[in-house]
């Protein structure tokens, strides 16, 4: 398929990699562009919710418990799927996972298969493996295609090619599509993307897919989407091969009606996406696919959820909110990251996924501002995570450098929440000589003293909010009580 | 036997989960757990059926779709009058759907296992649905009588759905509730017809499924 793919174990250092994407104003322009209006999209839905925050509880509750009871609910999930017709695979690692997946479909004597967009097929690098054994991947999601046929990577985990824009896919689909007259607008380019795969809907008939959820109490797999591409993929196939880390099993399906209110309205700022699937094994009424494949992939998850302040970390239903709301992905973009994970949740998660032996600087990628932490839906406390990681981080590469005696402070502010506020508001006083406003009233720092140097050779950073979402919420919530209307 | 390999890896990963976690726990204390987990979210209508029909109306608006809401006897003129404004003249019904709604004037082919190719020949479809969301303009299609495959409700480029009000409730909680019994067919949720945002954020109707989707709520 495309370019090299993206391997936390060859990329290089965040730093490095952001100083190219820096550069790039174009990319910039476009990140920018998209996160904003996905952020807005997404206050608006989240704001209409009086229940939200109590949504985000629940949403964290059962994901905690799952992870508790990892093994029961994967049993679980094993045993009723296999009941309905499923056949489910255990894969150690990547390497497994791929193996599976390859012998499966060259055992069917297929020399392509139809994909939908998924996280994990890129976590492992399945179309690399697939093309190797002579086997074509086509990439079905309108993002991942546009991607596939530019021979680029994704930048993003619900929006891989928010990256580009629309002339810049225009010139990609002309050339691959070998479409001279097509138009620029996105109708036109989404037009292009439905006459192109349409006929290998049809036609091909091995599938493969991510999942979003297994839900251990019936065998079932939901995936959601928006296109209908991956309906294409799930339904169309006479075989589907579905691979899922083993953080992805929830309980019950009535789970399903906190993560499927939290999910959309996060990831894009939809009440809901256009289309979920729910499926349990092979459908006995003839509904889709005559034989179906699960792979459960561990691939280092394990080895996150024997770390407690790690754990949380395997939480992620991968919305992406906290790309959008981060500051340094703002201005560095997905790339930077060297992983399919960008931004905070790639901060934790892509360094676990390595065990700590590559991708060292990501746990650095951040200014601690504690935005994604306020739009986890399901409260994932990634400034804690960051700052636990830093300390492996250290602890790894010995505790004298100075870089371990200042992250080791940190450490102390961070673990007492006093302390730690009081290091907030002391930051924001710090930083006020460094802070320089830009047009829209928005502070930056151009320049950090003494170890954080590093940081801003490379860019210029977000000042801290003015206010931090926990100030802003007690207050809300006293001003609340004294009968002061919600602002 | 082929499972010589597979049941390792299978072991290997459960031990690692143990390992990491502590022994498995027994069938009580994993429930005990689930019970346990805080649910002080809505769960239940905070408004009248009337309010909710209004919700559900004005969330499919906001997709594009077309709505007309109409009396029991309506039906048959209303489904004529919306496939007539829509252009269709050839569509796909699922086995069992409503005889009422095979109205004179248009060609009905009844899904008995087409091929997606054939599916693809056809102007549109016509299902029922097991219950609709107003909170977020959904609805939901199960593979039973009236309702059919999945592959009916998508590969034909127009989807007209009969929602009767009954079905229809305002949360997603609700939902589930209604969906739990039948939790282990094919079921899909479909909110506005086929979209992507990946072009500049914009959104951007119709790329795979059907471009476009009505609504008729019979009361
Ligand atoms: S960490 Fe939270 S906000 Fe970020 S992708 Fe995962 S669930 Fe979404």
């Amino acid at each position: 398929m495309s370019g090299t793919a993206l391997d936390p174990r060859t990329a290089p250092t965040f730093p490095m990699a952001a100083l190219t994407a820096m550069g790039d104003t174009q990319l910039r322009k476009n990140v920018r562009h998209a996160t904003d209006v996905i952020q807005a999209k997404r206050a608006r839905v989240v704001n209409e919710m009086p229940d939200w925050q109590a949504l985000r509880e629940s949403g964290k509750q059962i994901r905690q418990h799952t992870m508790e009871h990892l093994d029961y609910y994967l049993e679980e999930f094993e045993k009723n799927c296999t009941a309905a017709g499923g056949v489910v695979h255990w894969a150690r690692d990547a390497a497994e996972a791929r193996q599976i997946i390859v012998t499966l479909v060259k055992g069917l004597g297929a020399t392509e298969v139809i994909k939908i967009k998924s996280m994990t097929t890129e976590e492992i690098q399945l179309n690399t493996a697939l093309e190797a054994a002579g086997v074509h991947a086509y990439e079905t999601d309108l993002a991942e295609l546009i991607i596939q046929l530019g021979h680029d990577q994704p930048s993003h985990i619900v929006v891989p090619a928010l990256h580009k824009n629309r002339q810049q896919i225009r010139e990609i689909f002309k050339r691959e599509m070998n479409l001279p007259e097509l138009g620029e607008s996105p109708q036109d380019l989404a037009d292009a993307a439905r006459t192109f795969l349409r006929e290998k809907f049809l036609r091909v008939k091995t599938g493969v897919s991510g999942a979003n959820f297994l839900i251990a109490e019936t065998g079932g797999v939901c995936v959601v989407e928006s296109e209908g591409n991956g309906r294409m993929c799930l339904t169309l196939p006479e075989t589907l091969i579905t691979v899922a880390g083993i953080d992805k099993v929830v309980p019950r399906f009535a789970d399903l009606e906190v993560l499927l209110q939290l999910l959309p309205r996060s990831a894009t700022g939809e009440r809901m996406n256009p289309y979920n699937s729910v499926w349990t094994g092979v459908d006995v009424n003839g509904d889709g696919p005559k034989a179906f494949h699960v792979i459960l992939m561990d691939n280092a998850r394990t080895e996150i959820l024997g770390d407690l302040e790690g754990r949380q970390t395997l939480n992620c239903i991968r919305c992406g909110a906290c790309q959008n709301a981060c500051p340094v992905y703002r201005q560095t973009g997905g790339h930077a990251y060297g992983s399919v994970y960008a931004g905070p949740i790639g901060a934790i998660l892509t360094p676990q996924l390595q065990q700590m032996h590559h991708s060292q600087s990501l746990p650095y990628a951040s200014s601690l501002c504690g935005a994604c932490y306020e739009v986890c839906p399901v409260k994932i406390n990634i400034p804690e995570v960051l700052i636990h990681l830093r300390n492996k981080v250290v602890k790894q590469n010995g505790m004298l450098n100075p870089e371990a005696l200042a992250m080791r402070m940190m450490g102390i502010i961070f673990k007492s929440e006093g302390k730690f506020r009081a290091a907030q508001r002391l930051g924001r006083m710090a930083e006020a000589p460094l802070v320089r406003k830009d047009g829209r009233g928005q502070g930056w720092i151009g320049w950090l003293p003494g170890l954080l140097g590093g940081w801003t050779q490379v860019r210029d950073l977000q000042s801290m909010p003015e206010e931090t979402f926990r100030d802003w919420w007690e207050k809300r919530e006293s001003s609340k009580k004294q009968g002061v209307p919600r602002g | 036997m082929a499972s010589g390999m597979i049941g390792s890896a299978r072991e290997v990963v459960l031990g690692r989960i143990r390992a990491a976690k502590g022994p498995a726990a027994s069938a009580e204390v994993v429930q005990a757990g689930w019970d346990g987990v805080r649910r002080d979210y809505q769960r239940s209508a905070r408004h009248s059926q009337a309010e909710v029909i209004e919700l559900l109306i004005d969330r499919l608006h906001d997709y594009d779709a077309q709505v007309m809401e109409v009396a029991r006897g309506e039906v048959a003129s209303a489904v004529t009058k919306m496939m007539t404004a829509r252009g269709v003249r050839r569509l796909v019904v699922p086995a069992g759907l409503s005889a009422e709604l095979l109205v004179e004037g248009f060609e009905f082919v009844v899904d008995e296992g087409l091929s997606a190719a054939e599916l693809n020949t056809v102007d549109g479809v016509v299902t029922e649905c097991t219950v609709a969301i107003a909170e977020t303009g959904t609805i939901v299609l199960q593979n039973v009588p009236g309702q059919g495959r999945r592959a009916v409700s998508l590969v034909p480029d127009y989807h007209l759905c009969i929602v009767n009000v009954a079905n229809v409730v305002e949360t997603v909680p609700e939902a589930m509730d209604k969906l739990a019994p039948t939790a282990c067919f094919a079921t899909t949720f479909i909110s506005g017809p086929s979209a992507t945002a990946d072009i500049e954020m914009t959104r951007i109707k119709g790329v795979h499924g059907p471009r476009f989707l009505d609504v008729i709520l019979v009361g």
